[in-house]
């Protein structure tokens, strides 16, 4: 009989984020070999990953990525996608088996627009496309059982399970995708089920996020969301981040950075030294958005189809470290992660506390070329 | 003995450098090394080791005797608890360096991170040193209850950033921040002031900062041509009354 030998794993999670502000793909495998790096950060209970610009075919199409535990959970979804949006084509998520990843469930992805008035009955007519497609999200996940839709936006995708980030890049072929933005999440589950519905990114529209830390403030940040017609259904704190970006910067109009203050506003004190204007704006911030405040501690890189950008909570209780070499920059817990595809940055550095590191596209950059970049630490490991 | 880490898993390679320690040997160089976890720790012999690279987390953590030179940045949680030894990073180090440092000397070229010394303690003649050539981030010397912080600020990459962050010195009741220059109070953490050194703190800065200058080649004289100001514990029990009503 085998004795069962306890070892601590000392672990924290691992993140990782790559952007091209010139829109140049990179192939998948540079953010793998990133993430991979980052290994013991996580502990197989969780991987995932999200990339923008990997549909070009239908990137005007919203690209609803669907999980069920059984066909007649998908069927469900099918027949609400059929009352309520156009569905212009739909597949199966190519998948590859690979050892470690059990149990996979279904996996469906539909290019979808939304019923427009006069074609057939729209279910909730004036809506913005883009509310519209929020309210099929909260309405398949809190309504259907066993199906989820974890990925809705245009032009990207987000890709996770349970089992380690290289493991689900392999299981999901994420070596075969390009994307000018890539973030990837190595979890180590502390508070919250493994489960797939749990890896990170959590998203809406196109805006994902990845997280280490855990967010205290959660029961707040979910009940304040509900009043906006967002419901929490994925059972991990960081699910209200994505639906806070949406609701604070796409629907309040708030700027990036003015949200990133928002999850983690400056302390009284620091409000206390500002000038006359500053102190206005700040307070009015914490005033206005305490229940959106983040609490407890964080590292995040949350993404849009416009950039990427990373932010700590205000005491930095969660490592990031950022490089720049040209057009790329690159943020990720550990410096290794970034030297492991990019051995020599112009710059590097540690992003202060609660200070947003925002990186947006260029003016004019085009997401039509693609780079092979496949690093040479990966290569030889 | 001479090891290319490149694509070494950490537990291999840190096998591969206690089997050399157990078979006698003394003098270790590390290339490519990225991100490999648990380098040094816990070893007790006066091994001497250079990096190359970029160190994992808690390089040099419970060590007790060897001196590590890491050529390049390192990452968080250098020099984690370590008792005896010395480690010189020639580039930036990451958050809560020498954590609960009860001995040894920790010095570092560049910017380090949040919560630098936190915990760290001294007993008779052992004295933790750290020294911090660039900038460093709020809750240096936290909790700190014995040993010396020396802070530069000389060599940061970014000028416009203040020597320290802020809450310097929270709950500290034992030991030292020595910092060059100015340090403004509402850096400091509750009921602490920057004060003057006496004899004594310029005769011992003295000696730190020459063992300093003298690893990472810089020039004593220009280190100590600015004046620097002390943070001591206000008590030594600063929080002795906070739960007594």
């Amino acid at each position: 009989m085998k004795s069962w030998q306890y070892q601590k794993d000392i672990s924290g999670c691992g993140l990782s984020g790559i952007i091209n502000k010139n829109g140049e793909r990179i192939t998948g495998e540079s953010i793998i070999c990133s993430i991979a790096c980052q290994h013991d950060r996580g502990n197989g209970l969780g991987g995932g990953f999200a990339a923008y610009g990997i549909y070009p075919d239908f990137k005007d199409h919203y690209a609803l990525h669907i999980m069920a535990d059984n066909l007649d959970a998908l069927h469900a979804v099918e027949g609400f996608l059929n009352q309520t949006v156009s569905v212009v084509h739909q597949e199966k998520i190519p998948t590859r088996p690979n050892k470690y990843i059990t149990d996979p469930p279904i996996l469906r992805r539909y290019f979808i627009e939304p019923v427009k008035e006069g074609d057939r009955i729209c279910r909730w007519p004036g809506l913005s496309d883009d509310d519209y497609i929020v309210r099929v999200v909260m309405n398949v996940n809190r309504d259907i059982k066993g199906a989820y839709i974890f990925s809705s936006g245009k032009n990207m995708g987000a890709f996770k399970g349970v089992g380690f980030p290289e493991d689900i890049a392999d299981f999901y072929r994420l070596d075969e995708y390009s994307g000018y933005i890539w973030t990837a999440h190595n979890r180590f589950p502390t508070n919250t089920p493994g489960w797939w519905g749990g890896a990170h990114p959590f998203t809406i529209l196109d805006w994902s996020i990845v997280h280490n830390g855990e967010i205290s403030s959660y029961g707040i940040n979910k009940r304040y969301l509900e009043m906006f017609g967002y419901h929490c259904t994925l059972l991990t704190d960081t699910e209200v981040v994505a639906y806070l970006l949406d609701l604070i910067i796409r629907r309040h109009g708030l700027p990036v950075e003015l949200a990133c203050k928002v999850f983690a506003p400056p302390f009284w004190q620091e409000i206390d030294r500002m000038d006359k204007e500053a102190k206005r704006l700040f307070t009015a911030i914490r005033m206005v958005y305490g229940s959106g405040l983040l609490n407890g501690p964080f590292a995040i890189l949350f993404a849009y189809n416009g950039g990427l950008v990373g932010l700590n909570d205000r005491v930095k209780l969660r490592p990031l470290v950022a490089a720049v070499k040209g057009d790329t920059v690159y943020m990720a817990s550990e410096e290794s992660a970034i030297r492991a595809i990019c051995p020599d940055p112009e710059k590097v550095w540690a992003p202060k506390a609660g200070e947003p590191v925002i990186v947006t596209m260029d003016k004019g950059a085009s997401t039509t070329k693609k780079q092979a970049r496949l690093s040479p630490a990966c290569a030889g490991a | 003995m001479e090891i290319n880490a490149q694509g070494i898993y950490y537990k291999d390679l840190n096998d591969i450098i206690r089997k050399a320690i157990r078979n006698g040997e003394e003098n270790f160089i590390l290339r490519n090394v990225n991100g490999q976890r648990y380098i040094a720790d816990g070893i007790s012999k006066k091994i001497s080791m250079e990096v190359y690279g970029v160190p994992g987390q808690d390089l040099g953590a419970f060590m007790k005797g060897p001196r590590v030179v890491v050529h390049g940045n390192a990452q968080d949680g250098v020099g984690n608890t370590m008792d005896v030894g010395k480690i010189v990073v020639e580039g930036m180090a990451g958050d809560v360096v020498g954590y609960g440092m009860r001995g040894g000397r920790i010095h570092i070229k560049g910017d380090a991170g949040y919560r630098v010394g936190i915990h760290m303690k001294a007993y008779q003649d052992k004295i933790p040193v750290i020294v911090i050539g660039g900038k460093a981030g709020d809750f240096l010397g936290e909790y700190m209850a014995g040993g010396v912080i020396i802070l530069l600020g000389m060599f940061s990459q970014d000028a416009a950033k203040p020597i320290a962050g802020i809450f310097m010195g929270t709950g500290m009741h034992g030991g030292v921040i020595y910092v060059r220059g100015e340090v403004d109070p509402h850096q400091l953490g509750f009921g602490l002031i920057p004060k003057e050194l006496d004899g004594e703190d310029q005769k011992n800065l003295k000696i730190y900062l020459k063992e300093y200058c003298d690893d990472l080649d810089i020039d004593l004289r220009k280190v100590l041509s600015v004046p620097f100001k002390k943070v001591v514990p206000f008590s030594h029990r600063p929080y002795g009354n906070m739960y007594a009503y």
